[in-house]
Order: structure tokens, then C-alpha cells, then sequence
């Protein structure tokens, strides 16, 4: 019976306050596939997925799991009908090992059989192909094995419908190839899959259909083989979109920033940077590579004066500007643009409108002791205009803002401050495809003018375009440093996971 | 059946209802109240009112109630915008007075305007300092302002328990452990007949509210209420900033003290503070922070307060009932908050719509 329809979900509708997030969505998962859910960041898919795992009930509709028509009002429910959700950020406890993590919360009976219920995680993980040491505590693993553990603790649970909300967000290439396997492996025992993502690649690869979601709605179920990369940007998106993009040359090079043997400690007395050396030129953007947490954060910080540094230099036009404050290094014409996982930590003030926010840096050199706001109003409209801003007004909170205008708005405010070397991190990170080549091009126009860029980035295929050359970070440490025109995504996978480039160039060639 | 659903659309007018709706219920809630014990719920508030506005000298008392809680707000507004929270005003009140004081006892051959002007600064500094201490121990190892704050309430008030039955006791009082008189020229000078720290609660509300909304010191006391990462990144020295505005907010509530010792008492007590420090902060909290919204609500609890005392004598119902009334106040306000920001939706049932597309 492949054909069993597995789970039904019929014009299911979740508004939030006014935001509808989910209108009229329809979708159907047979057994034993691997269903793709596509679309942009606000496209609907987490929010329609949760109500799938009982985490948010809909307004209106129905969910049918193997022809019955169920309502969960808890996960525990969903759960029950033999649905598993993997989250983006994994709901672990650290401190416990793999299997603490496995069985927490089952009510079996009182006393835990330690040797049952080892044979029993055992005999999942050879079934599937899940390796991990489950008496490993969760702290110790690396982000692969935590997802592995994630994935042996809804299968243990005796989930047959498999949902995971952006799984290879995280993952190095390796770790996606992995990945993959062991769901190839499941859909061939018999379970459905649902991955989200916004990767074509991987639809492309894995999936065996795929529904495209577009601002809420269903935009229609394809079959893979009937289906291209193209035409299924142009679902997502609603028009077709040119998806290179420009790698602008500009050979008036000289070094602007010089970093040798720079270390810092973390609170815990780690190294979260250990004796990187690199440099970078005027109109060179420079790309940096790495699994998140691998040291990237600080070292944003550390140039820009915000991290203590244990050793090391950092030369800025010729001068050491290790241990000056955050103030001066603004004044030297160092610009950096962070956007953390919560976009709004550092860099922006949330309730704050745009006015009060362009001011931020700028205020400081204005004289006297009152406040002038009139030359950030002009600047506000200005931004609007350029970089098309949507805000119901200059001064309106920008934490009511969407995710690409907030990025804009900080972005638009370091680029107006004219800066010598640009350091930006993540900065589409959440941003549907148009607004992302905005940030592009902006990007671009800076390089063309000769600033230097340190260029913080996730997605290997836009690091592979758009930068110079690929910075490769992995605990700390530098595993190399290559001319993006002559790696590939696979090499640099392999960099990610602390390969050094020697090694690696050697092997890839 | 019923969800939550986040507000985004509400206009400032809309919510200034809903805060007045709230003050009304609060009302009706201890009507209930009054009710039970047996009195007519409308008597008793019209005599309240009458209590605060029935005669000028009572209008003046409410205003001498309102003085030190609208300062003392203007004080802690300062901390908590910064989410520092200072709840030692009372303690910053009490050192105020003592250091005014200690000029009015021990230098009272001094000129009025001379020492008044000593009295007032010391008490600022003082109060200041007072605040300062716990900031400081903040920024150098992180302690718990909250606690801390409170801590010096008591160190302060045990200090003046032990000058007035100590040190300063008055030796003409016959053993009473009281502190003597302050001499004419330590008393402040009255205009339309109240001490003129009414106009100096005014101007500082003025000044308080360009501070915060147009000068540089305000807006970084905005930002790093909202995130010391944020201001640390703009270049902002943030110990510094905290602990100069900390100072102030201190400052101000040493002018406080300084204020109740030479206009109000024309002596030092223990209890020269009398809860304003405590009260102030849930002032200063319904006025949202805000300055010229904190005028409008210490001037409500000082007629709350003025017209408790007087129902006493008209009713002989303890004041209490008037507290009952703030408590009330309080309760309904911030209740009032979550309908300003959320609304309850009635939720759709599934069936029902599936059963109306069958049909």
C-alpha cells in the first residue's frame, strides 16, 4: 500500500492578532515519502507544521491522520498519533546523556529497565542507521549527534510521521549527506518525512513531492521529477527571479586590516578565538565560513571593541586598535553591522522607531547637550526611498517591522555613515530571496567604493558568489583561507569540520 | 474556547480609556466593600473628595501630600528606565533629611538663604550617595540592586532611630525621644501658602521630561534600558551612565527629605519618609514613567490619602478603607494592562465549520 494517504490536512486557517499566518492550507502526505514543505522565511510552513504537532490549535479546518480526523490540543496528542517533530533549535537537556534524553517524560513504569530499553535504542539506531553513543551527555555533541539524538527520541517515542523544521540549517554538507541517509533509510521502512527548508538543492535531492507555500497559502503539490529549481523559485517567489549574482571586481587593493595571532577567552577561560591571522584589503570582501558558534561572533566583536582580547593584534590602516573603546573604533571609520539570532540584540533598539535608531552611533559627535534629530529624519526618509523600506512611519517601533525592513534599516545605517571597512554578519539571514539580493547589491555598491568587507555568512552557495575569498573557521581556528572562484561547497564542508586546506585541496582535486 | 491575541492596533487614546475604565471599576470594586461594612459607597467618596478639595486648607494638604511623592517619583523614573530598580527611595528620603538636618540643628546661625541652600544640596548629595553605593556594588560585581536598595532603607532608618533617641535627642523634651525644633530661618518659605516645593516639584517634572525626551544623557538612558548590548556597541560608556543617573535618581530623592524636614515637619523623625518612598513606586509605575503623567497620579493618591484621613473623622471608618481603595486602584490599572495589550478572541469551532461546508 504505498499509496495510503497518511496524513490529510484540509483548509487549515491560524491568524495571529492580524497576521494571517495560515489561510486555507491544504496539504497530503502519503507513506512512505519524503515531502518537501517550500517556501520563504513567513511563508507559513513552521507555523502549519506546529499545529501538525499539537503545539498551536487552528482557527478553522481539519487534520486527518490516516483517515480519522483528529484535534490535538497538546503535543502529547500528536505525539500519540505517531507524529514526531524535530525543531529548529533542539529541545534537549544538556546535561543529560542521549538516552536520559531519550526516555524523560515516558510514563512506562516506575523503574527504568536500563538493559531493555538500551537494546531497544539500540536495535532503532541499527535500524535507521542512527549512530550515536547514547551515554554521551548531550553538552559533548557536536550539532550532528544532537539532531541524531533528536531523531532516535521521536522515533523511540513510536512516531512514524517525521517532521523536521529546517534540519540542515546547522549541518556541515557531510552532516547533511548523513542526514539524508538515514531518512532515505526511514522512508524505506515505511514512514513519511516532512522537511522544511528553503533550500532547492535539497528539495531537488531528497524529496519525492514538494508543497510550496507562499505568504500563508498553499501554492500547489508537484511531483520532483516533474519539477525544476527554477520553476519552483518561481512558486516560492511569485515571479521569476534571476538567481546569480554579481561578483564585482575592483583591483584598487591595499591591506586595511591586518589581524595576527588574535586570541580571546571566552567566560568559561575557552578559546573562542586561538592566533588567527588574516588579512584584508580595501574592496575585498571577505567572506568567513563556519558552523555557527565556531568564533565568528567574536571576532565581529573583538575588531569592533566589544570583546576583551587575551592577545594578539589587530591593525586597522597601519594602527593597533587592540584595546581602544568602542567609541574610538567607530571614529576610524570601522563599521559593524551584527544581526544575532533574535535580529534586534545588538545594533537596534526595538522599541525605538527608525528616527531614534539612525541616531545611535551619530549622536555622540553632535555638540551641546540636547539632542538634534532633524538631519536622522531627512536620513530616514531617505532610506525609505532607496533601500524601499516598508514602515508605517519614521518614528513607528522598529521591532514592528518585518525581518528584511529591520535589516535594512541597520544596514542603511552603517552604510550612511561612510565606513572604511564594513563588518556585516548574517545579514539576510531570515530574508525572503528579493530582499536578500537588496542586501547584496548594497553590498557590492560598498565594495565598488572601495571599503573592505568582512562578510559573516551561512548559506556556502551566496559566500561562494558573492566574496573574494572564503575565511573557514572551526573551533577558534583558521583551517584556511581560499579563493572562492576555486573551492567548492564540498571542500568547504570539509573545512567547516576542521579539515585543514592543504589537506583538503589535495584530496577534492 | 476563548485565545489570546496580541494588540498591535490600539491608539494612546484608546488606552487612556481603558486606564480610566480601570479606575472606574476599581471604584465599584470597593463600593462592594463599603457596602458590606455598612455605609453608603457614594457618601463615603463624595466626602473623600470633599476631604481633598472641600476647603482651601484641605485642597493645600492634598498638595503637601503630592509634593514629596511626585518628586520621589521623578527620582525612581530615572532608575527604572534603566531598568535598575531602585527601591530605596525611602532610605535615599531619610539620609536627605538628615543631612539637611544636621545644617538646621548644628548651623542655624547661618542666613536663610545661605542655609537652605546648604540644606538642599547636602541632601541631595546625600541622598545621592545613598543611591550611589548599591549602583556602584552593581557594577563592579553585579549585586542585586533590588535587594541592596532595600537593604539601606533600613540601615537608614535604624541610623535615625538611634540620633533621635540617641545624639540628637532634644534634652528641653523631658526625656521624650524626640529632635528638637528647627530654628525659623531652616524653615522654608511659603508661596499662596504652601511651602515652596510645589514649585520646585514643577520645574523638575519640566525639566525631568526634556531631560529624558531631548537630551543626549536621556536618550542613552532610553537605549540602555532597552539593551545594555545595544548601547555598549554604540560606544556608550554604560557604567558611567548608569551610575551618574543612578545619582541623580538619588539626588532627587534627597531633595525630598530636605522638603518634608524644612517645609512640612520643621523637624527631624525617624519616620520623616512615612511610606512616600514605597508609594512613589506605584506611581511612578501607573504613570508609565512618564513625567507628566506621574504629576496626574501622585496628585490621585494624595487625595486618596488626604480624603482617607478625613472620612475618618466624618464616617469613623478607619483610613484603611482609602488604602483598601489605592490596593484597588493599583490592582485594576495593571489588570487593565493586559486588555491594552491583548484581546480575547472566541475561538471558531472546527465541527461546526465542516458540518456548515457539508451542508
Amino acid at each position: 500500500m504505498k499509496n495510503e494517504v497518511y496524513i490529510k490536512i484540509d483548509n487549515l486557517t491560524k491568524t495571529f492578532g492580524p497576521v494571517v499566518a495560515n489561510n486555507n492550507v491544504c496539504l497530503e502526505v502519503k507513506k512512505g515519502e519524503i515531502h518537501a514543505l517550500l517556501g520563504e522565511n513567513g511563508s507559513g510552513k513552521s507555523t502549519l507544521m506546529n499545529m501538525l504537532s499539537g503545539i498551536y490549535t487552528p482557527d478553522s479546518g481539519s487534520i486527518y491522520i490516516k483517515g480519522k480526523q483528529v484535534t490535538f490540543k497538546t503535543p502529547k496528542d500528536s505525539m500519540a498519533m505517531g507524529i514526531g517533530m524535530i525543531h529548529q533549535h533542539f529541545k534537549l537537556v544538556e546535561v543529560l546523556s542521549a538516552k536520559d534524553n531519550i526516555i524523560a517524560g515516558q510514563k512506562e513504569s516506575f523503574f527504568i529497565g536500563n538493559k531493555q530499553l538500551s537494546q531497544k535504542i539500540k536495535n532503532i539506531s541499527e535500524k535507521y542507521g542512527l549512530a550515536v553513543d547514547i551515554n554521551k551527555k548531550v553538552y559533548n555533541m557536536s550539532v550532528g549527534e544532537k539532531q541524531t539524538v533528536e531523531i532516535l527520541k521521536v522515533i523511540y517515542r513510536g512516531a512514524e510521521i517525521l517532521i523536521l523544521d529546517e534540519p540542515t540549517a546547522v549541518l556541515t554538507p557531510q552532516e547533511t549527506e548523513g542526514l539524508f541517509n538515514i531518512l532515505k533509510k526511514m522512508k524505506q521502512s515505511g514512514c513519511s518525512v516532512i522537511i522544511i527548508t528553503h533550500k532547492l538543492n535539497e528539495v531537488m535531492e531528497i524529496s519525492d513531492r514538494i508543497t510550496v507555500l507562499r505568504k500563508g497559502e498553499t501554492v500547489g503539490t508537484v511531483n520532483k521529477e516533474d519539477t525544476s529549481a527554477a520553476e519552483l523559485t518561481n512558486l516560492m517567489v511569485g515571479k521569476a527571479v534571476d538567481l546569480s549574482i554579481n561578483r564585482v571586481e575592483n583591483n584598487n587593493n591595499k591591506t586595511i586590516l591586518d589581524i595576527k595571532n588574535l586570541t580571546v577567552v571566552d567566560e568559561e577561560n575557552v578559546k573562542a578565538l586561538d592566533a588567527i591571522s588574516f588579512s584584508l584589503s580595501t574592496g575585498e570582501i571577505l567572506g568567513v565560513a563556519g558552523v555557527a558558534g565556531s568564533g565568528q561572533k567574536e571576532l565581529c566583536e573583538a575588531i569592533a571593541g566589544l570583546y576583551p582580547i587575551a592577545s594578539g593584534s589587530i591593525e586597522y590602516k597601519g594602527e593597533n586598535i587592540v584595546g581602544k573603546n568602542p567609541r574610538d573604533i567607530i571614529k576610524m571609520g570601522i563599521s559593524m553591522s551584527f544581526i544575532p539570532e533574535d535580529r534586534l540584540g545588538m545594533g537596534l533598539v526595538a522599541s525605538m522607531g527608525m528616527v531614534d535608531n539612525l541616531i545611535l552611533k551619530e549622536y555622540q559627535n553632535q555638540k551641546g547637550v540636547f539632542i538634534e534629530k532633524k538631519t536622522a529624519r531627512n536620513l530616514a526618509e531617505k532610506l525609505i526611498n532607496k533601500l524601499e523600506i516598508s514602515t508605517p512611519g519614521i518614528n513607528h517601533p522598529v521591532r514592528q517591522l518585518s525581518g528584511g525592513n529591520i535589516q535594512k534599516v541597520l544596514l542603511g545605517r552603517e552604510i550612511e555613515s561612510n565606513p572604511d571597512l564594513l563588518i556585516t554578519a548574517y545579514p539576510v539571514r531570515g530574508l525572503d530571496i528579493n530582499a536578500s539580493y537588496t542586501i547584496y547589491d548594497l553590498l557590492n555598491e560598498q565594495k565598488e567604493k572601495g571599503v573592505g568587507i568582512l562578510y559573516i555568512g551561512e548559506d556556502l552557495d551566496v559566500l561562494i558568489e558573492l566574496c573574494d575569498k572564503i575565511m573557514v573557521v572551526c573551533n577558534g581556528r583558521i583551517t584556511g583561507i581560499a579563493e572562492a572562484s576555486k573551492i567548492t561547497k564540498e571542500q568547504l564542508g570539509l573545512m567547516m569540520a576542521g579539515e585543514h586546506m592543504e589537506k583538503v585541496m589535495g584530496v577534492g582535486m | 474556547m476563548f485565545r489570546i491575541i496580541k494588540r498591535t492596533d490600539l491608539t494612546k487614546k484608546q488606552s487612556v480609556i481603558f486606564r480610566i475604565i480601570a479606575i472606574f471599576g476599581a471604584l465599584v470594586a470597593t463600593s462592594i466593600f463599603i457596602m458590606l461594612i455598612g455605609f453608603n459607597p457614594i457618601d463615603v467618596y463624595v466626602s473623600m473628595l470633599d476631604g481633598s478639595f472641600g476647603s482651601t486648607y484641605r485642597f493645600k494638604e492634598a498638595i503637601i501630600q503630592a509634593i514629596p511623592l511626585i518628586i520621589t517619583s521623578l527620582g525612581i523614573s530615572v532608575a527604572f528606565r534603566m531598568k535598575f530598580w531602585n527601591i530605596g527611595a525611602e532610605g535615599q528620603i531619610i539620609m536627605g533629611a538628615f543631612a539637611a538636618s544636621y545644617f538646621a540643628l548644628y548651623h542655624s546661625n547661618i542666613p536663610t538663604g545661605l542655609l537652605l541652600l546648604l540644606m538642599f544640596v547636602s541632601a541631595a548629595i546625600t541622598g545621592g550617595i545613598w543611591a550611589l553605593i548599591p549602583a556602584y556594588f552593581k557594577a563592579k560585581f553585579g549585586t542585586n540592586e533590588t535587594l541592596f536598595t532595600l537593604m539601606m532603607n533600613y540601615i537608614a532608618q535604624k541610623f535615625l532611630m538611634y540620633l533621635q533617641y540617641g545624639p540628637w535627642k532634644d534634652p528641653n523634651a523631658l526625656g521624650a525621644g524626640k529632635i528638637a525644633l528647627f530654628s525659623d530661618n531652616a524653615s522654608l518659605p511659603k508661596v499662596f501658602g504652601i511651602h515652596i516645593g510645589w514649585i520646585a516639584a514643577i520645574v523638575l517634572v519640566i525639566l525631568m521630561h526634556i531631560f529624558i525626551n531631548k537630551t543626549k544623557r536621556g536618550y542613552e538612558i532610553q537605549v540602555i534600558g532597552e539593551s545594555e548590548n545595544t548601547a555598549r556597541y554604540a560606544g556608550m560608556n554604560v557604567k558611567k551612565i548608569i551610575l551618574s543617573s543612578i545619582l541623580l535618581s538619588g539626588a532627587l530623592c534627597g531633595m525630598v527629605g530636605m522638603f518634608q524636614v524644612s517645609g512640612v515637619n520643621h523637624t527631624l523623625s525617624y519616620q520623616v519618609a512615612n511610606g512616600v518612598g514605597f508609594t512613589a513606586i506605584i506611581t511612578t509605575w501607573l504613570a508609565g514613567l512618564s513625567a507628566p503623567v506621574i504629576v496626574v497620579a501622585c496628585f490621585l493618591f494624595a487625595v486618596l490619602q488626604q480624603g482617607g484621613t478625613y472620612i475618618q473623622t466624618a464616617f469613623n471608618i478607619h483610613s484603611s478603607v482609602a488604602q483598601i481603595l489605592q490596593g484597588m486602584i493599583l490592582f485594576f490599572v495593571l489588570g487593565s494592562e493586559f486588555f491594552i495589550q491583548y484581546k480575547l478572541v472566541r475561538n471558531r469551532s472546527t465541527e461546526h465549520k465542516i458540518g456548515k461546508e457539508a451542508a
